[in-house]
């Protein structure tokens, strides 16, 4: 159990791997920071020295951003396009996709749980 | 597949040719246009401009933000009330 930028625990897996649990790093990156830091990607983090942590550390730290920061620069784009009021940010107030998908099926992941309305078959006539 | 940037962006010839002139004139005044596709260029900051929405001309106000988007994203074609069983 170790602890990079905060509350990331990566436990007994490869460093490339544990690496990706951080948000903001996936496999691409994992190799990078690795690979600047010097440290084989093969090697499980529960063998790593304190010198290749503070390596890994200082990497991550000076070129990316990660975690919190990331999330809440994701946020303000999304707030600077509900601010301009354009047609991408009047789709993410109303919770619908915004590039463009269908709508008339699907789109759950947006839309979230079916709202099931009684008898509507019957209204539509 | 996104545009050619060797093209650079597409800024409606004649609504940029108003804006200019009535930049240099230190005008400002409500500009009609049909032309939803064009991108809005840093000169157009400050003033109000009409986009056509299929209906009628939608007053939009460019802000410094707007720069890069394209006029049609500001005057929406469409009504959404919402659904039969949504509460609003």
């Amino acid at each position: 159990m170790a602890r990079i930028v905060g509350v990331d625990i990566p436990n007994n897996k490869r460093g490339e791997v544990a690496l990706t649990y951080i948000f903001g790093i996936g496999r691409s990156r994992a190799k990078m920071i690795l690979e600047e830091a010097g440290v084989d990607p093969n090697v499980k983090v529960q063998d790593w020295n304190d010198d290749q942590f503070g390596a890994i550390r200082r990497v991550i730290g000076d070129n990316y951003k990660v975690e919190g920061q990331l999330r809440s620069e994701v946020q303000m784009n999304i707030k600077r396009l509900m601010d301009i009021g354009s047609y991408r940010g009047i789709r993410h107030r109303i919770g619908l996709p915004t590039r463009g998908q269908s709508t008339k099926n699907n789109a759950r992941t947006r839309k979230g749980k079916r709202k099931t309305v009684a008898n509507k078959k019957m209204a539509t006539k | 597949m996104s545009r050619s940037l060797k093209k650079g962006p597409f800024i409606d010839v004649n609504l940029d040719k108003k804006i200019n002139t009535m930049n240099d004139a230190g005008k400002k005044s409500v500009v009609k246009t049909w032309a939803r596709a064009s991108v809005i260029s840093p000169d157009f900051v400050g003033h109000t401009i009409a986009v056509h929405n299929g209906n009628k001309f939608i007053p939009v106000y460019i802000t410094e933000n707007m720069v890069g988007h394209r006029l049609g994203e500001f005057a929406p074609t469409r009504t959404y009330r919402g659904h039969a069983g949504n509460r609003r």
